[in-house]
């Protein structure tokens, strides 16, 4: 309205404003504010690369991995070709084993490292164990096969006579595949082709999702009901002693996870200081030593003590904040010391006990070190099985599966706090 | 003419005077392998000879062994191949040789001969030779017992006993993956050692074994590394531990642990050589692997740490330890006092059934 009013009041012939030089104030203005947006992204610009060269990108290739399957497309184009016709019953007929034996032919005279039937041997075990060993104990005997093949493959190893082999063949041949996504949420093909669950006896991944969010949530409790006394006492002291005391919150913190990890071994372990203690001022007997370690106990105290600052010092920034003349104004209206806490100085926290919650939650929920070290069988988290398909059994498509379902399950935990909660109410400081 | 001789002469000696400057050039070596007294045996019996026959070379330990088939993958993938020679498990070396990742070995060729001339590939010991593996030591994951956790006249003797909580109570801590669990679940069972891998590739089997690993599973605890095993039976926390034959020496020989090794039913494995493709200093790596698993080197290596050398040739230079003076053959695992029940390990098994296993184990473990 007013911009309008100055319009219609200037004079008709000066519609537009000039600056000193000339170009209209629009364009002057629209190339400063240019200018201040590209100096601003100079700015931010190297930040923005690190974090996508090596937070996104790598992340994006993470979660390509689990869908990627190129081993079996690669290694038997012709096999599959010739599959196409096969009806899943039975063995497959001459024609198939024919152009089977062209293939791993061919790949015999591939330079090394560009053949195709070692990937392909390691890539068919996980999906149908001792696979792997047909495979390459064929190619080792295929230069001597004469026909019919079908006879001399089956010779050659007892899987090429079972019609599983060949329906995962068939089924995995394609670019990509959701067999780790299966694998990850105990599941698996059956003989018709759907998807059941697997026998209970291999049965794992699900349920240990679960415990690594109930251990992760009885972490984030643990360091809450130990952080909040903690950050309360600090925050209403005199600030020389309370930085003097932040030390103490400090110091562990800036301690190798090791050392820490290995100093909760030492204390709670059954012939350790603590089991010790409790024997020799005879509140238990020898034969009676408390487990405290190697078992959920352990993974919960370590880890507890090991993510208490990222508890306490939200926290107590938030805390800090917090006039005291809001407790006393209460209290001089007649609340008793519980009431103003409760209905005054508590919800002034929230956003704290928001940020230090999400943070320790999160932290933990893919945590490892800790849990393999002092979890024994059942203080373990999923992050440990991910950990030993990407180290030892080097299966990085179900690692990769296993990891993005939890970085999922992470961004959907986030966005369910954000919409009860408000994620705009976090405070880090 | 012979001006074109005299010039081509010339840079015939330039170039030779370059090479022969760059056969000197300092080559820096980073040898992977399982940290701790193995490779402080490997520094002194192969590195540091090797290195005083060769100033030029400097050798860089890294101890990244355990997870060194990731290592090698993540290292071939990038096209960044930065180790030059890695101490690997046979099952690792066949996966990573399937896969391309590391190089194939013609035994005769590049290693050396026997003293007496015999070759390589029939002086290493029957079946422990790898497409792309070059074997080096003969270890065996041994029972260990803490005598303090039992009275003098019912000391455990035999795997049967670890599985005998009534008669020898306390905790166990065993390796968290399949791998030894179940071939001695089955060996305390009752099945004959040769037989063990034939049972274990059936269910039947499998489900044989998890059950005689269920009568016990209250009293374990799982170790994951090989230090924490000798660990826990130092700090009393457990009276039976499994564990490498060569930490165990080393804890009670030279750190003074009281506990005695059970060799029934020893699970006997190779350990060795392979070389990653397209590492970046294959020539002086061909000499130190030439060097380092001649019939003397390997039986060097015994002086310091009681794994058996992987050559017939090397048995009889086994001699004192370094340090201790004791006498190394009776520590050997394939000592004939020890050697009375041997499990041998079957990499193939491993190889084909190890993914499976492992989930079933894992599931187990969770249970």
């Amino acid at each position: 309205m007013s911009q309008a009013d100055a319009t219609q009041a200037a004079p008709p012939k000066r519609e537009k404003l000039f600056t000193a030089d000339g170009t209209p104030l629009r364009k002057a203005l629209e190339r400063a504010n240019r200018r201040r947006k590209l100096t601003a992204l100079a700015l931010v610009g190297p930040l923005l690369a690190f974090i996508l060269i090596f937070f996104a990108f790598p992340i994006a290739q993470m979660m390509w991995r689990s869908v990627d399957n190129p081993q079996i497309v690669n290694a038997l184009p012709r096999t599959l070709q010739a599959l196409d016709t096969w009806d899943g019953q039975g063995v497959p007929n001459e024609a198939v084993f024919a152009a089977l034996h062209a293939d791993m032919i061919e790949d015999l005279d591939r330079p090394r490292r560009e053949q195709t039937i070692g990937p392909l041997g390691i890539r068919l075990n996980y999906e149908l164990s001792a696979a792997r060993s047909a495979i390459s104990r064929t190619s080792r005997a295929v230069q001597n096969f004469d026909a019919p093949y079908s006879d001399a493959f089956m010779d050659a190893h007892r899987l090429w006579g079972q019609p599983e082999l060949w329906r995962i063949i068939k089924r995995e041949g394609r670019p990509l595949t959701l067999s780790y996504y299966i694998a990850a949420t105990d599941r698996e093909y059956d003989e018709a082709g759907n998807i059941v669950k697997r026998p209970e006896n291999r049965q794992i991944y699900v349920s240990l999702f679960g415990r690594t969010l109930a251990l992760s949530l009885a972490i984030t409790f643990m360091t809450f009901a130990l952080g909040f006394p903690i950050a309360y006492f600090l925050a209403n002291m005199p600030m020389r002693y309370a930085n003097l005391l932040m030390i103490a919150v400090l110091l562990p913190f800036w301690t190798s996870l090791l050392v820490r990890t290995s100093a909760w071994i030492v204390l709670l372990q059954q012939q350790g200081v603590i089991n010790e203690l409790l024997v020799n001022i005879g509140l238990i007997s020898d034969g009676n030593r408390i487990s405290m370690i190697y078992n959920q106990t352990g993974t919960i105290i370590a880890m507890t003590h090991i993510l208490l600052p990222f508890m306490v010092l939200p926290l107590y920034s938030v805390m800090r904040t917090i006039p005291v003349s809001y407790t006393r104004a209460a209290k001089s209206l007649g609340a008793t010391p519980w009431t103003a806490f409760r209905r005054v100085y508590f919800p002034q926290t929230l956003p704290g006990i928001g940020a230090g919650g999400v943070l320790v939650f999160i932290i933990s929920i893919g945590y490892y070190i800790t849990p393999a070290l002092v979890g024994g069988q059942s203080g373990r988290m999923i992050s440990n099985e991910i950990a030993r398909h990407i180290q030892q059994s080097l299966n990085w498509g179900l690692a990769a599966a296993l990891g993005t379902m939890l970085l999922v399950g992470v961004l959907v935990l986030y966005w369910l706090y954000n919409r009860l909660v408000g994620a705009d109410s976090l405070k880090f400081g | 003419m012979s001006s074109t001789t005299k010039l081509f002469g010339l840079s015939a000696a330039v170039s030779v005077l370059a090479l022969s400057a760059a056969a000197q050039d300092p080559v820096s070596l980073t040898i992977v392998s399982w940290g701790g007294a193995y490779t402080t045996s490997q520094q002194r019996a192969y590195h540091e000879p090797f290195m005083e026959a060769n100033p030029h070379v400097t050798i860089n330990n890294d101890d990244g062994s355990a997870n060194a088939l990731a290592g090698l993958r993540a290292q071939s993938q990038a096209g960044n191949v930065t180790w030059d020679l890695v101490d690997m498990l046979p099952s690792d070396a066949q996966l990573a040789c399937d896969e391309g990742i590391i190089m194939q070995i013609d035994h005769d060729e590049m290693l050396a001969a026997a003293p007496d001339g015999t070759p390589a590939s029939e002086d290493f010991l029957p079946g422990s030779l790898g497409e792309c593996f070059i074997p080096q030591i003969v270890y065996s994951t041994i029972l260990t017992v803490r005598p303090g956790a039992f009275p003098d006249d019912a000391q455990p003797e035999t795997i049967m006993d670890l599985f005998d909580v009534e008669n020898f109570p306390g905790r166990r801590a065993l390796q968290d993956r399949p791998g030894t669990n179940l071939e001695w679940a089955l060996y305390a069972d009752g099945v004959d050692p040769d037989d063990i891998y034939d049972v274990l590739s059936t269910p039947e089997g499998v489900d044989r074994a998890f059950a005689k690993l269920d009568t016990i599973k209250d009293h374990i605890i799982f170790w994951t590394e090989g230090a924490q095993a000798p660990q826990l039976l130092a700090d009393g926390e457990v009276a039976f531990a499994t564990g490498y034959n060569g930490r165990m020496f080393e804890a009670i020989e030279v750190e003074g642990m009281d506990a005695r090794i059970v060799y029934d039913g020893q699970i006997v494995e190779w350990d060795g050589w392979v070389v990653p493709a397209d590492g970046p200093n294959l020539d002086v790596v061909m000499d130190y692997l030439y060097f380092a698993t001649d019939t003397q080197r390997l039986a060097d290596q015994a002086k310091y740490i009681p794994y058996g050398p992987a050559r017939a040739s090397s048995a009889a230079l086994v001699g004192d330890h370094a340090d201790l003076g004791i006498d190394m053959n009776q520590h050997m695992p394939t000592a004939p006092e020890n050697y009375f029940a041997p499990i041998i390990l079957d990499n193939d098994f491993w190889v084909d059934y190890g993914d499976e296993l492992r989930e079933r184990f894992a599931n187990w473990m969770l249970q």
